[in-house]
């Protein structure tokens, strides 16, 4: 394929429905998909999760949490809860040694509640026994005297200057103002839609989960699954009292985060307790404390205008959304960010309006989670595009096409696209792949309803719908986004053997297998071992924001380069040549023209070469606060989706019959694990159309469990035909660009399209409910 | 409560357990198997899918008690010593594993349609695995897995 804009470009094509082989896994350098170092350990269950972990006389920790939304803490009793045989532990507020106060962007939410508690689930005491049973009736025993508050949990009431503050001085976190172009644009189309978005939670698999063992300095060790153990470590020691050197952190596995484990969980409250009891503690949610245990996808209420010209052509955009935060600040600041800077699309829009607001409420507190502020604006221009595309007379995709950003264009905040936009391009690969066979009623599990045996294609229509998004990698808005790379080369046992360590989290996506790709890469060694994350090497910043490959792998790439330099230096100093006239080719030293001077062996003896590197991406800057104008971002990532469904119109059934989709990833360093990327991604978003919602009812959250929050399931998944570009990002290391979040983007917005393309109606709110599809 | 159970063809005895424990709670915590899943204690998710007299349950919604005298393999006890069972090799090398914690309950329902359905179509392979909940994959992976597992199997 021919690459847009003067771009070398490569595609390749994943038909998974008749898959039987293997797929080639190559020598296992970059852009060869080797197999994961800890698959086997996966499949056999001996694989470590944070829920796995155990340690001689360990106890266990659990937590009392509040049952009110809002409410005064008049006074606690622990007196009974203590006598409880098997009890070790008792903790309250009065406990916490150091801060009482932790937060991801401000240290606003307490370690355990003093003297308000200010959300259904928040935190209030702890227990630590020798079984979890005995640490739960016990803490069923703490009598804590609330005095219940009157709740706000409208986010639009919350605005109000009468509504209670949930925190002094407000109940506003950030209001984005961005303004672009002329002050009151006039357009001879304009359409316009209010749109809402529900409360979606990340729904890993494996609930948050530690163990603190208390060390002989005085400190603590804390085992824990995470997305980044630096920023816990420095909300724990403030909240401990203690140094950074005090408190050491080791990722355990990691059975999923998806955003819900940037926050803390059981890190601080396990530490606490083993540090009290001098034993060490495990703490482990079961899936309805997870439900409260971490934030979750800020719901949204927006509405958006768009002005155009009578053949589509975008002359104004504007859009008010309205994120609800919930209780306390986590990274709503940031999610308002996306929500305002990305929030109208990748599309050309002259002239720009746009209002983003978070808000505190007494709900559930919401934060980080795949997609982070662009999934729920996603939802509300992709409709209002297929709005204006219907008002104009101009087909769907034709529409985004004509308005879609290409590269060199600026973007609403005026920063401009310097790499691939493929907008146009990815619009047409899935318009132009094999749709799906037409229904087939002869087999009733093809149908919605399946073989609950409602339909049998009586009132069920067809409908497609389309989507282009697109999304920052990395942080933003002039963060000092970086992260570190440890790097060792050494023989052992007559072979060349690297060893990686960098504290970035495996999370499941698949790092660890990028790390050895560069590394095999780099030093042209075969055998990589990934040292155990832990907080004894530099930040590897979060795994959040599709970052880790482009500024983890970039650490690596950085590292490594290190390593081969001094190698050579090394090697010139023995062979008398200068360092610019060696390379390291395999395991051995060459000269300009290819020729063997030494092995690697004979350059290092015993010895090992390490470097260690910190590795900044090219800096952001803030937006400025009257016009949102601003280079705010480091990269941009687009993708697009193709929805096809079948509903059955009478009973409002959905069944998702193809979920196709394209994306430029720059360079896919591990195409397998990249395809794995789009598929669960695009499950996400498909989840949230349909039927991803934590109900919350005043302040209560009424479905904590899989029984009454749905995830898609492998009946609800269609088969996906998905299709990659790789045009290279010149600006990243090896040309790659975030991929792990544009899917889940992208995906939901086409299935939202495509039932209201079956239905007919507006359907101006996700998840589409049967009542809604009804109307009953 | 004492529970003996024979686990992966091992007769195992423990003593002291609470009569609330769930079979799953004994195999993790007591008996040293953290290899099936605690994902959602309603038999929900599927991760902790062991064997009980040779069917398919969710360990959690067993009782310890239930437990006396039959039964168990878990995931632990599927590979061949240190060669990998066919499920287990198809789930690693078509990338069906991402964070892996649905995987071994996964394996064990993969496990148990090939035995009973030795080359599956994809309806009856999305039908058999519709309790195990993934939430890294969307499942296509997993599909692919199966599909050749179910190929390898067929070969003598």
């Amino acid at each position: 394929m021919s690459g847009q804009n003067g771009h070398p470009g490569r595609a390749m094509t994943d038909s998974t429905t008749t898959t039987v082989a293997p797929p080639v896994t190559g020598s296992g350098r970059i852009g060869d998909s080797p197999l994961r170092p800890d698959g086997t350990l996966k499949v056999t269950g001996e694989f470590a999760y944070a829920s796995d972990l155990w340690h001689d006389e360990m106890c266990w920790g659990v937590t009392l949490r509040s049952p009110h939304p809002h409410a005064r803490i008049a006074g606690i009793d622990i007196t009974e809860a203590l006598t409880v045989p098997g009890v070790w532990a008792v903790l309250t507020a009065d406990d916490v040694p150091g801060d009482n106060a932790f937060g991801l962007e401000h240290a606003d939410q307490p370690v355990l509640a003093s003297e308000f508690v200010r959300y259904e689930g928040e935190p209030v005491a702890l227990v630590a026994a020798d079984h979890p049973e005995t640490a739960r009736r016990a803490a069923k025993k703490i009598r804590v005297d609330y005095e219940v508050l009157p709740a706000v949990t409208d986010p639009r009431r919350a605005m109000d200057p009468d509504a209670p503050a949930v925190h002094r001085p407000g109940n506003l976190v950030r209001h984005l103002k961005l303004r672009r172009g002329e002050v009151d644009p006039v357009a001879p189309v304009v359409v316009s839609l209010d749109f809402e978005v529900g409360m979606q939670d990340q729904a890993f698999l494996g609930p948050e989960s530690g163990l603190a063992v208390p060390a002989e300095d005085g400190g603590v060790d804390l085992y824990v699954a995470t997305q980044w153990l630096h920023v816990d470590q420095r909300q724990i020691c403030l909240a401990l009292g203690m140094p950074t050197e005090k408190v050491r952190l080791t990722l355990s596995g990691v059975g999923g985060a998806f955003g819900g484990r940037e926050d803390l969980s059981v890190h601080v409250h396990a530490c606490l307790l083993a540090l009290r009891t001098g034993k060490p503690v495990k703490m482990s949610y079961g899936r309805e404390e997870s439900f409260f245990g971490h934030v979750h996808r800020h719901p949204a209420v927006m509405h958006y205008e768009f002005g155009a010209e009578t053949d589509g052509t975008l002359v104004y955009a504007k859009s008010d959304v309205l994120l609800d935060g919930g209780a306390y600040a986590s990274s709503t600041n940031a999610v308002v960010g996306n929500a305002g800077t990305l929030g109208l699309g990748p599309y050309r829009i002259p002239n720009v309006a746009v209002d983003a607001y978070g808000v505190f409420t007494n709900n559930p507190p919401c934060g980080a989670m795949r997609g982070f502020g662009c999934v729920q604006a996603a939802f509300a221009h992709e409709a209002l595009m297929d709005e204006l595309a219907d008002a104009v007379g101009v087909d769907r995709v034709e529409i985004r096409q004509r308005n879609g950003m290409r590269e060199g264009d600026r973007n609403i905040t005026g920063q401009i696209i310097d790499s691939a936009a493929p907008v146009a391009e990815l619009l047409q690969i899935v318009r132009d792949l094999p749709m799906p066979p037409p229904l087939d009623p002869s087999d009733i599990r093809a149908l919605p309803g399946a073989v609950g045996n409602t339909t049998h294609g009586e009132g069920v229509r067809r409908g497609i719908g389309y989507s282009v998004t697109y999304k920052n990698v990395g942080f933003s808005e002039g963060f000092d986004d970086y992260s570190t790379a440890r790097v060792r080369l050494e023989m052992t046992g007559g072979e060349a053997v690297a060893t990686v360590h960098t504290a970035a989290a495996e999370v499941g996506q698949g790092l660890i297998t990028v790390e050895q790709q560069i590394c095999r890469t780099e030093l042209g060694v075969e055998r990589v071992v990934v040292h155990p994350k832990n907080t004894s090497v530099g930040s590897g910043g979060s795994t959040s924001a599709s970052r880790q490959t482009y500024v983890t792998g970039g650490a690596v790439k950085a590292a490594c380069e290190a390593v081969r330099a001094a190698v050579l230096e090394r090697a010139s100093m023995g062979l008398g040549r200068p360092a610019a006239d060696l390379r390291l080719d395999g395991e051995k030293i060459v000269g300009t023209s290819g020729e063997v001077l030494a092995s690697l062996g004979e350059v290092l003896g015993d010895d090992a070469v390490e470097e260690t590197v910190e590795w900044h991406h090219r800096p952001t800057h803030a937006i400025d606060p009257e016009t949102g104008q601003g280079d705010a971002h480091v990269q941009f990532a687009f993708s697009a989706h193709r929805a096809v469904v079948d509903v059955d119109v009478e009973l409002g059934l959905v069944k998702v019959v193809a979920l196709d989709t394209a994306q430029d990833v720059g360079r896919a360093i591990n195409p397998d694990a990249v395809l794995g990327q789009i598929h669960g991604g695009s499950a996400q978003g498909m989840g949230l159309a349909l039927m991803e919602e934590i109900i919350v009812t005043d302040g209560h959250v009424r479905n904590p469990s899989f029984t009454d929050y749905l995830i898609p399931t492998i009946l609800d998944m269609p088969p996906m035909q998905v299709k990659v570009l790789e045009y290279a990002d010149p600006h990243a290391p090896y040309g790659v660009r975030g991929v792990g979040e544009p899917p889940t983007i992208s995906s939901g917005p086409a299935v939202a399209a495509a039932v209201r393309d079956a239905t007919k109606k507006p359907l101006r709110r996700v998840p589409i409910r049967p009542e809604h599809i009804t109307g009953t | 409560m004492r529970v003996t159970t024979t686990v992966n063809g091992t007769e195992q005895s423990v003593d002291d357990v609470w009569p609330g424990e769930s079979l799953l709670y004994v195999l993790r915590e007591r008996m040293g198997l953290p290899g099936a899943k605690n994902a959602c204690e309603q038999g929900e998710c599927g991760s902790c899918t062991v064997y009980l007299d040779g069917e398919p349950v969710c360990a959690c919604l067993v009782a310890a008690g239930q437990a006396i005298g039959r039964e168990v393999v878990t995931v632990e006890g599927l590979a061949d010593g240190e060669r990998l069972h066919p499920v287990q090799e198809a789930f690693v090398e078509c990338g069906a594993v991402q964070c892996g914690f649905c995987t071994p309950g996964l394996v064990v329902a993969a496990h148990d349609l090939l035995a009973r359905v030795p080359s599956p179509s994809d309806l009856e392979i999305r039908e058999a695995l519709a309790g195990n909940l993934c939430r890294c994959t969307g499942y296509e992976k997993i599909l692919d897995a199966v599909r050749l597992a179910a190929t390898r199997q067929a070969r003598p």
